[in-house]
């Protein structure tokens, strides 16, 4: 995979243009309410790419819609979500179609199912430049080909007449890239945009969107379960499991020394093209979503460095050497990081 | 009669499993059950239950309305309208259930046969579906009534011709989903023969949708049915029949005695909707064992 | 444009099929055509052989086939044996009544199954539950009993309706069409509105509805260019297939309310063996369905780019 070095940090970093305390998601399962995210603490400075990391299930996504209040009706979402100060969890209809025409744009992961197969390419690129910003026909049609020609799409004219399932899902994912840069928006969150495609037009896909943001100064959530691509592409990397963020770093101090027995194990479980392991070591059981977890540590019973007293109490968050950690052991523990990062 | 009479047990819209069925199919479910099951019995021991003679006249209970004696009231005639109603059962279901039964079958080996032999036999079969498809049902029983004359039997093979197709349909393309399926394969190799295969293998895993087809069917059946002898071409008179008192009914209702067109009228839409949530039941089950 | 001739051709087929079977099964009934044509009636030699020379049964069947098929297509039916005059006089007459009244239903179907159909799929609870118990409870009843239900409530009962019978002029007929048109209408209406439903529920689930939420667009720029767009191609499909089964359903009607349209033909063709009328009748229907038919796959066409290729 050849990804872009990580850069650095754009100069304009207004601090915190996300600030997200305590985020709680919670959807009814008859009668009781399942929570799927638990107590999440994130923020995302201007410009800024920070990477969320966990295995399907563990509220990764979930977290994203949040974000932009398209959680399931019926859902119970406490917390807050200060996006440039403004709180979203609070905000009328209004205010909320206005944050996500102008200011939060969403790359979603299977682009065949998430573009409307019934109308044409041209219709999806233009309707919400047209609908939200009140640019003419024309000149959103002039503008989308130019899009696509930035998402390295040349043939522009033909595709904008061109319908979803004439595309490739590489062609589309990047269409969907170009309808999202329509509205220079703060911050694009990208959930799994890449994992619908195939292998080889990933990294191509992964490396338009990221060298597009920094370009236009975007800031940007990566959702992700594949945490070398997120060491690749991002500034800063949460770690997710069981719906709760437990350990936060800088990409490049979070590859060298994670703090997490989770994040250790997530990164010796990928195999790697350097080494040759007759077997690869794997994290015991299954992973659970956060409904599933009991008082203590989510991570307790799958964690080699548990100790009794792991079940207890939800470890809280603490300061390891600038990484956040959510693990009592985090101090005295010295974990392996990934070798070929 | 008798002919019809044979097929009645083997009717399409028996349950499975009963107890644990029954349990599943929820108040809704169980009360159609019950309501068919009443309608059954009736049909069965009408000779017993009926106050009257169905086909007796008495003219001074002609168009008489509802009365501690004739709790119906009588028809235009003065035949009482509670007995033909009971007697009306019989014909107006066992028709139906020859006509589900002999499209099941008919339709079930056409199907399985074009989607075991694929290739040009599956082709004609397709072809000679989508032409059947290209008439609407009622035109081939109209078709057959003109041909055989009015009656019982030009009906049901009418409707038999009519509802094949859809029975075929709906089988060939499970037939061909599940000849993919492994156990086939496995069966194959084990050197049994196709007949074999298809009787012993195939037939059961379909016999779920092939069941829930058929009892969906039956609904429409017994509408088509009344509605024939409702013009005057099916059952014919004086035979007690649902749909042939519905239209009886209408004059006598014209002239003031309303109950045997609404008597008639509400069992066959009561039967219809019993057997249509029974289908729907057994289909939602079918949908969840797959 | 290859398509459409693809259809055409098949079309002609299916055509070509009927004919040739309502003529053939003239044929097969027990005793010749002969019998068949004279019923219960007892010729005198002349009739009989007015009938021979009519039918041609002198001819081969091909060639009389042949002969009927070509007179056919140019519209000329052959002449009614109880009627006394030109089948397709016959036809002209009675079709404008089943016309109106399979439109007039179309109209109550499409106005009101649609509406009903989309109010419930677009607002789970109240009106979803009232919309869904009626359309079950509708479909259960065939149209006769409706339509008998509705003479005995709104004719006899209430007196709003005439019962029986053509009318005067436009709005006459209309009137008078009323009833009719809405027991025709209500089982499918009541059919349509479930697939609407269903189709509207779907479309509200998909990813893609998601993504116009997730930019911005006003919910109901939302409901109408993405959900009602895609959930009418199901929708579409399912109405032209009810308008053709209205022309099955049409024969019913009219024998209820004693209309003279072309089921009422039909029927009375049918108890007197005139098989002029009959044949041409089925040919007429049969004509009519597949044409039904094909427009609707025209239209899922223009509305499914995904169809087109």
């Amino acid at each position: 995979m050849k990804i872009p070095e990580v850069q650095d940090k754009p100069r304009d970093v207004r601090e915190d243009l996300l600030d997200v305390r305590g985020l709680s998601v919670a959807v009814r399962a008859g009668r009781s309410w399942r929570t799927l995210v638990d107590g999440v603490d994130l923020a995302i400075g201007g410009g800024e790419a920070v990477g969320l990391v966990g295995e399907s299930g563990s509220g990764k996504s979930m977290t994203a819609r949040a974000l932009l209040g398209l959680t399931p009706p019926g859902a119970r979402v406490t917390g807050d979500i200060a996006f440039d100060s403004d709180q979203v969890t609070t905000m009328n209809r209004r205010a909320l179609r206005e944050l996500r025409a102008r200011r939060v744009a969403m790359v979603f992961q299977d682009p065949r199912a998430h573009i409307n197969p019934v109308r044409s390419v041209g219709d999806f690129l233009t309707e919400a430049m047209i609908a939200n910003l009140g640019v003419a026909a024309a000149e959103a049609h002039a503008r989308a080909v130019r899009l696509l020609a930035d998402v390295g799409i040349p043939d522009g004219e033909r595709r904008l007449r061109q319908y979803p399932h004439e595309l490739s899902g590489g062609l589309l994912q990047r269409v969907m890239i170009a309808s999202v840069l329509a509205v220079e928006p703060d911050l694009v969150l990208a959930d799994e945009p890449t994992t619908a495609l195939d292998v080889t037009t990933q990294s191509e896909v992964m490396a338009i969107l990221d060298e597009l943001r920094r370009e236009r100064g975007m800031a940007m959530l990566l959702i992700t379960h594949d945490l070398a691509l997120a060491a690749a592409t991002c500034d800063r990397i949460s770690v997710m499991y069981a719906g709760r963020i437990v350990e936060t770093q800088p990409s490049t101090t979070l590859t060298a020394t994670p703090r997490h027995p989770y994040t250790s194990g997530l990164m010796l479980s990928r195999p790697s093209i350097d080494t040759v392991a007759d077997r690869l070591p794997v994290i015991p059981g299954r992973p659970v979503a956060a409904f599933e977890s009991g008082e203590g540590c989510a991570f307790e019973p799958r964690c080699g460095h548990a100790k009794p007293h792991c079940r207890d109490l939800r470890p809280p968050v603490q300061d390891v050497e600038g990484a956040r950690v959510a693990c009592v052991r985090a101090g005295e523990l010295t974990l392996r990081g990934d070798v070929d990062v | 009669m008798t002919a019809l009479d044979t097929v009645r047990p083997r009717g399409g819209f028996r349950l499975p499993r009963p107890g644990p069925a029954l349990r599943r199919l929820g108040p809704l479910g169980t009360g159609a059950a019950v309501l068919l099951a009443a309608v059954l019995a009736t049909t069965l021991l009408a000779p017993v239950v009926a106050p009257y003679d169905p086909n007796r006249p008495d003219l001074f209970n002609a168009l008489a309305g509802a009365s501690p004696a004739h709790l119906l009231g009588g028809d235009a005639l003065g035949r009482d309208v509670l007995s033909r109603l009971m007697w009306g059962a019989r014909t107006t279901l066992s028709g139906p259930l020859l006509i589900i039964f002999l499209s099941t079958t008919i339709g079930t080996t056409l199907a399985i046969t074009a989607a075991w032999a694929g290739g040009k036999v599956d082709a004609v079969v397709s072809r000679l579906l989508d032409v059947l498809f290209a008439v609407p049902g009622i035109v081939f029983a109209l078709v057959a009534v003109a041909v055989l004359g009015p009656g019982v039997p030009g009906v049901v093979l009418g409707l038999t011709i009519a509802y094949t197709p859809y029975v075929a349909r709906v089988v060939r393309s499970a037939a061909l989903r599940e000849r993919q399926l492994p156990y086939i394969a496995a069966a194959w190799v084990q050197g049994r023969s196709a007949v074999g295969i298809c009787v012993r293998h195939l037939l059961p895993n379909l016999r779920p949708l092939i069941v829930a087809q058929s009892v969906s069917a039956l609904g429409f059946a017994v509408i088509d049915l009344a509605a024939i002898s409702f013009l005057g071409l099916g059952v014919q008179p004086p035979t007690a029949d649902w749909g042939l008192m519905v239209k009886s009914g209408l004059d006598s209702a014209t002239r003031g005695q309303p109950l045997e067109a609404l008597g008639a009228g509400l069992l066959i839409a009561l039967v219809v909707a019993a057997v249509n949530i029974l289908g729907d039941r057994i289909g939602r089950e079918e949908g969840e064992l797959r | 444009m290859r398509f459409l001739l693809r259809r055409l051709a098949g079309l002609a087929v299916v055509l070509v099929v009927a004919s040739f079977l309502v003529y053939g099964l003239l044929y097969l009934v027990p005793g010749g055509p002969m019998a068949f044509l004279l019923g219960n009636r007892s010729g005198t030699p002349e009739q009989i052989a007015a009938i021979r020379e009519q039918y041609r049964l002198d001819d081969p069947f091909l060639v009389r086939y042949l002969a009927w098929l070509g007179d056919a297509v140019q519209g000329d039916f052959g002449s009614s044996l109880v009627y006394r005059q030109d089948v397709s006089a016959l036809l002209t007459a009675r079709g404008t009544t089943t016309a109106l009244l399979v439109g007039y239903a179309t109209a109550v179907i499409v106005v009101v199954g649609v509406a009903a159909g989309t109010v419930a799929g677009l607002r789970p609870g109240r009106a979803d539950a009232v919309i869904s118990t009626l359309s079950s409870a509708s479909l259960a009843v065939p149209t006769f009993v409706i339509g008998v239900l509705l003479v005995i409530v709104f004719a006899l009962g209430l007196g709003w309706f005439p019962v029986f019978g053509p009318g005067e002029g436009f709005l006459g007929r209309l009137h008078h069409l009323t009833l009719p048109a809405i027991t025709l209408s209500l089982g499918s209406a009541a059919f349509l509105a479930r697939i609407t439903r269903a189709s509207v529920r779907e479309e509200l689930g998909r990813e893609h509805v998601e993504t116009a939420r997730s930019r911005g667009l006003a919910e109901r720029h939302v409901i109408r260019r993405h959900v009602l767009r895609n959930a009418s191609i199901p929708v579409v499909t399912v109405t032209g297939l009810t308008v053709a089964g209205l022309l099955a359903g049409s024969v019913v009607v009219e024998n209820v309310f004693a209309l003279d349209g072309l089921g009422s033909l039909f029927v009375r063709a049918i108890l007197q063996r005139d098989f002029a009328v009959v044949q041409a009748v089925v040919l007429v229907l049969v004509t009519a369905f597949v044409l039904v038919n094909l427009v609707v796959d025209l239209c899922c066409k223009a509305l499914d780019p995904r169809l087109s290729r």
